[in-house]
């Protein structure tokens, strides 16, 4: 009960200026934490979708929920963390690629999946897709210096089988 | 096709939503709008002397008849002034929907002369708000406003208007109803749920009904009293819910919370079921929530999901309006004919009588000095407990809220959630435009009235003949009492050492104005300031200035660590309970 559990909510609303900023002055206005956020257009071009994670006990989860389906452009959310489904998250990484660290480097992208999308003669670009933990594991992977930059998009996700949030 | 701006768009909406007065105040960026008022007699504009006051102005009238109120701030200082009314009705939920000017919109983000981001200061203390940045969407986001406002739990909308977009053409069209895909408030109660509250509720030994704020908003004050009554169960009200359930009928036991009655704080602490509704278990009713109602399990009836289980987890939820979901009890009860355990009724009243014996509102009269107590006993007499009474913040409020029995809903107008000095007159004024023909008084203090007291100017101008009652202690009062109990009587920025002459203060706003020094004249400069019914009238009471506001629970104390009058002089506090307020 007083665990803080991570939980992914998606959020579906409406594509509408200050939408974004009510979720995000909830958070703040209420102390509730905001670990990471992420917001785009859908298909439908009168509804955004904004994915975020968050963390809290039982009853701190319950309150988010019912202060986010307050505020008038939230259409519909799903917790995403009390159902079976997909989380991804974005990852581009900048590292150091020269010398023996060149092919390391290359060798750890392939392991995990990654693609080199840019290359100097010093250094990789790598984009990653995968859950937070994998994103991370491939941080610990790679020498600590090796990075330059990190850019994450924050985890978005989706329900698995037949369930699907649409109005 | 006609086409017409949209400030006269904004004036023939407010038209066809039945709006009857406008509070405002003009400047720049709403002069388009005020120049559409100009030219027609169906909205009456009325001109405060601070746009704070027109919230206030506003949401007492709603508050005292139950329509929307309407208001009207220029862009810049003009909506940060108003800022602290359209929080006052968000925190109290009252329905308000609030025009603010704004720079045209090729400037806005320029730093433009009088531009603040009306949108994101007010975000934090709207239920919504919208910018309106196309003409073409005008008429319909004013039906939207009104629409959000309204239903639901009620709350301020603010519409923000650049000035381009008041004087833009457009065809008129006001839609007849809005759907909104996002907002679909739950109005009837889960039958499931309610069945289940009724089991709940009828197997209860030792019961309490405990009512807010949300029996008044939504007009349930008369299943509340059907079903109050079907059960024979105790009642109690909260700060805000007064007037819901009749003060003086003989299973009402006092308001509850901090400076609630004792026979209500103890009978919440012993209770076994309690049936919450429309209330939301602020702190200053629960008082410590570790320590809150500890045997008892809970039915707790309210519009807004969130605010169920946000403070105090409840067995029974039921989301819901509060008229519908009581109707539903009341059918279920009458339909089965369920009947409550009278033996334990009758051993619980016996148990609320005794405590009711310690007469825990009961203070020491002098015949010297003007005990405030006294001067809200005299004013209940005098105006045969039927005025409005509207207060502001502090020790006036709560002894206003003790000693006013109101037997019907609306007729007490308070700050209670935001708790804001310098309501009172203004939410007066409201009232009185709301009810001309009746009484409205207004329990103030030498430091709340300083807050708004411009607004005498507008009370002459609009003839709104409010009766003040200033209980004048020149003491920050509440304050003082806290720094008494708390702070070893280090009274610190709590003592005014210097006050006008409120009686010459009124006379200069053209009103009467009358001071009030000893017991024996109370009753009758009330008597006088009554039968004036065309003139606002200042009475100044100079009150006892050490009177504290008694039954009392401290900070982080539970609803059976009451401190009473006689019994606690000296008063300590936990040591947790000095960080809460």
């Amino acid at each position: 009960m007083n665990n803080n559990n991570r939980h992914l909510i998606s959020i579906l609303m409406e594509n509408e200026a200050g939408a974004l900023s009510r979720v995000a002055n909830l958070f703040s206005a209420r102390g509730y934490n905001i670990e990471s956020l992420t917001v785009a257009p859908t298909d439908d071009p009168s509804l955004s979708r904004l994915t975020l994670v968050t963390s809290g006990n039982e009853q701190v989860i319950e309150q988010i929920v019912k202060q986010l389906n307050k505020l008038i452009d939230v259409v519909k959310l799903i917790d995403l963390s009390e159902t079976d489904a997909i989380e991804r998250e974005l990852m581009l990484v900048k590292t150091k690629a020269s010398g023996e660290q060149r092919a390391e480097m290359k060798r750890l992208a392939d392991i995990f999946g990654g693609r080199i999308l840019d290359v100097t003669d010093a250094t990789y670009t790598i984009e990653l897709t995968g859950d937070g933990n994998q994103l991370d594991n491939f941080l610990r992977a790679i020498e600590k210096d090796a990075i330059l930059e990190v850019v994450r998009s924050g985890a978005t996700g989706i329900a698995r089988g037949q369930k699907a949030l649409h109005v | 096709m006609e086409l017409i701006t949209g400030a006269e768009i904004m004036v023939r909406c407010l038209k066809e939503e039945g709006v009857e007065y406008l509070f405002g105040y003009p400047g720049g960026a709403v002069l388009h709008i005020y120049d559409a008022l100009y030219v027609q007699d169906d909205v009456k504009h009325i001109l405060v002397r601070h746009e704070q006051a027109a919230l206030h102005a506003a949401d007492g009238y709603s508050r005292a008849c139950g329509k929307p109120g309407v208001a009207l701030v220029t862009s810049g200082p003009g909506l940060t002034n108003a800022v602290t009314g359209i929080a006052n009705a968000y925190m109290d939920s009252v329905p308000l929907v609030v025009f603010s000017g704004q720079v045209p919109t090729a400037l806005i983000g320029n730093d433009a002369f009088q531009e603040v981001d009306a949108i994101g200061i007010t975000r934090p203390c709207v239920k919504h708000n919208f910018l309106v940045r196309d003409i073409k969407n005008l008429a319909e986001t004013i039906k939207k406003a009104f629409f959000i406002a309204t239903t639901g739990r009620p709350g301020p909308v603010l519409i923000d208007l650049p000035k381009d977009v008041t004087i833009a053409k457009a065809e008129y069209h006001y839609p007849k109803k809005v759907k909104l895909r996002s907002y679909n408030p739950t109005i009837k109660g889960h039958a499931g749920q309610i069945r289940k509250a009724v089991d709940m509720i009828l197997s209860a030994k030792r019961p309490m009904i405990y009512t807010g704020g949300g029996v008044i908003l939504s007009d349930g004050s008369p299943e509340l009293v059907e079903l109050t009554q079907l059960l024979g169960y105790p009642i109690t009200n909260t700060l805000m819910g007064l007037g819901a359930y009749p003060a003086t009928d003989k299973q009402f036991i006092g308001m509850l919370g901090m400076h609630g009655t004792y026979e209500a704080n103890m009978a919440m602490h012993e209770c076994d079921v309690l049936i919450a509704i429309g209330a939301r278990f602020d702190d200053r009713v629960t008082g410590k929530i570790e320590k809150f109602c500890p045997t008892a399990r809970i039915v707790h009836v309210d519009i807004d999901p969130s605010s169920i289980s946000k403070n105090v987890q409840v067995d029974i939820p039921i989301v819901g309006s509060v008229p519908n979901v009581l109707r539903a009890m009341i059918s279920v009860i009458r339909d089965e004919k369920l009947k409550p355990d009278a033996d334990a009724l009758g051993k619980w009243w016996r148990q609320i009588d005794e405590w009711r014996g310690i007469k825990s509102l009961s203070y020491r009269q002098s015949n010297e000095v003007i005990k405030p107590q006294f001067v809200i006993q005299k004013l209940y007499e005098v105006t045969q407990g039927q005025a409005i009474i509207t207060s502001d913040v502090g020790q006036h409020q709560m002894w206003a809220a003790q000693y006013y029995h109101f037997d019907r809903p609306r007729q007490w107008i308070n700050s209670g959630g935001l708790g804001t000095m310098g309501f009172g007159l203004p939410a007066a004024m409201g009232a009185k435009f709301a009810f001309p023909d009746q009484d409205v008084a207004c329990v103030t203090g030498d430091g709340s009235i300083q807050m708004m007291l411009q607004e005498l100017a507008t009370m002459k101008q609009y003839n709104t003949p409010v009766k003040i009652v200033n209980l004048n202690n020149g003491y920050l009062g509440m304050v003082r009492q806290w720094q008494e109990f708390f702070y070893q009587k280090r009274y610190c920025m709590t003592y005014f050492e210097s006050l006008p002459d409120f009686v010459m203060l009124a006379e200069a706003y053209g009103h009467v104005g009358k001071r009030i020094e000893k017991p024996g004249d109370v009753e009758g400069a009330l008597r006088e300031a009554f039968a004036m019914k065309d003139r606002t009238v200042f009475l100044d009471f100079i009150t006892d200035q050490t009177e504290n506001v008694f039954p009392m629970i401290p900070s982080g104390g539970g609803q059976n660590e009451m401190l009473l009058a006689e019994r606690d002089e000296m008063v300590s506090t936990h040591d947790e309970g000095m960080v809460l307020l």
